[in-house]
């Protein structure tokens, strides 16, 4: 069972409104509004290319919207991307590692690129168990290794949101208890995480609520502590 | 932000790109042998003619790195592109241009050792004496590969959202580079051939004159094209 989300009256971790982009002449995302509180963690689900990766990346300041707006702890991704960029952990699809640098430079990289202290690299390759291969150059680790070392970037730069875009893929069982771990530590104080997934099981127990996109809208909104009692809840949203 | 964080994103980027660069080799190599295999088709085409060799040899040089150079810029994107880095590497807060001067000073580094490659190979094929001025023609060559460099990285970022970017890229910064190259390869030949008639100094100038512009530009404006 989730903790519930804090803070909720100190404003929203992630406020969307109205959100809308069009690739050529098809349109990705209809008018989407979604807010999540501080200390929240959501769920997206949806059909391939139902709009959630778009949804996220929207969020995180590298696409631009045709229509509406977005802030991430009141800043907007708009008019404020830097700062934006600043209190986010984005993990995509592919792991944006350099395949040329060894484990331990990648981090440094972005430890660099963040203006952050290098010390905690160690730790961080220690703690996703890849502190033992932390010299050797990423082409040649597996999928999952390359998923955990981009986890440990997650760790080094400690940002309060999360946005996560199938976060489980390729990762063992370890693995997914890590993410997890990840995730209820980064929100446990005023931050939040936007979770996108294919399926719910790993993510079970971590969730306060799962919304569902359909036609680059929001459909459906499903409360997992109701779910376990009867029926799940599901909400219609308009949007 | 201040200026000390700017300058260790530029050193970070520039010490990527010629990591990932000096451990691929690949790229290094293929991109020198393109410039020397141009020069000596150049060589073979113009035949034994000492003069016309001679005279050749500044449009030959200047050829040679423009296509090797196109070779460069393709790969340095190409690096971003794979596992998904440049999403990543546009995550970074800061400013945009940080991450252009960043991949600049690492392609100005890669063409530069190019370049004196190419030349050593220029001098003896084409036969040609250094000539007295040879630190202006060191500096001619510094400028022209800066423009060719400054424009070269940020046409590569333009085209590297393009699916056709091998071909997109000589499309869209061969025309930008006319004045960059006519100016380079004009004083360079006129220093080569002992600057006679002083003329050297008004291409030096326009030259001078392009980078400047260019590298103004550039950075002003790449904040725009590598946003999606």
């Amino acid at each position: 069972m989730p903790l519930s989300p804090t803070n909720r009256s100190s404003g929203l971790a992630i406020d969307a409104q109205g959100l809308a982009r069009r690739f050529g002449e098809r349109w990705v995302l209809r008018g989407l509004s979604l807010q999540l509180a501080r200390g929240e963690v959501v769920g997206v689900l949806g059909r391939n290319g139902a709009g959630k990766s778009t949804l996220l990346r929207i969020v995180a300041t590298l696409l631009r919207p045709n229509v509406g707006s977005a802030t991430v702890l009141g800043h907007d991704v708009l008019r404020d991307p830097d700062a934006v960029r600043r209190i986010i952990g984005f993990l995509a699809h592919t792991p944006g590692l350099y395949d040329d640098l060894t484990a331990a430079e990648n981090l440094r990289f972005s430890t660099h690129m963040h203006g952050r202290s290098a010390a905690g690299i160690p730790a961080a390759l220690e703690r996703v168990g890849l502190l033992d291969v932390a010299n050797e150059r990423v082409r040649g680790f597996s999928a999952g290794m390359q998923r955990r070392l981009a986890l440990a970037r997650l760790f080094l730069n400690r940002s309060p949101v999360l946005l996560l875009d199938e976060p489980y893929s390729n990762l063992d069982v370890a693995g997914v208890a890590l993410m997890n771990e990840v995730i209820t530590e980064f929100t446990s104080g005023e931050g939040a995480a936007l979770v996108v997934l294919h399926e719910l099981a790993p993510a079970a127990g971590l969730l306060h609520r799962t919304v569902s996109i359909a036609d680059g809208r929001l459909a459906d909104e499903i409360t997992p502590g109701a779910e376990t009692q009867a029926a799940p809840v599901v909400t219609t949203v308009t949007s | 932000m201040t200026w000390t964080e700017d300058w260790r994103r530029v050193r970070a980027v520039a010490w990527k790109d010629l990591t990932t660069e000096r451990r691929s080799k690949a790229g290094f190599n293929g991109v020198v042998a393109l410039g020397v295999t141009i020069l000596v088709l150049f060589g073979f085409a113009l035949g034994p003619d000492t003069r016309a060799l001679h005279d050749a040899a500044a449009g030959a040089l200047w050829l040679a790195v423009l296509f090797a150079g196109v070779l460069a810029f393709n790969r340095s994107y190409q690096v971003e592109l794979e596992s998904g880095a440049l999403d990543q590497l546009l995550l970074y807060p800061g400013a945009r241009w940080t991450i252009f001067t960043g991949k600049l000073l690492a392609n100005a580094t890669f063409v530069g050792l190019m370049l004196v490659i190419v030349v050593l190979v220029a001098l003896v094929l084409f036969q040609v004496q250094v000539p007295s001025t040879w630190p202006t023609l060191v500096a001619v060559l510094a400028l022209g590969a800066l423009g060719l460099v400054t424009l070269g990285t940020f046409y590569a970022a333009m085209a590297s959202r393009s699916r056709s970017r091998e071909v997109l890229l000589p499309l869209l910064l061969f025309p930008m580079l006319v004045p960059v190259l006519l100016a380079a390869m004009q004083a360079s030949k006129a220093l080569l051939g002992g600057d006679l008639m002083n003329e050297s100094g008004a291409w030096i100038s326009l030259l001078v004159a392009y980078d400047m512009i260019f590298f103004v530009a550039t950075h002003f404006a790449f904040s725009y094209i590598i946003e999606g």
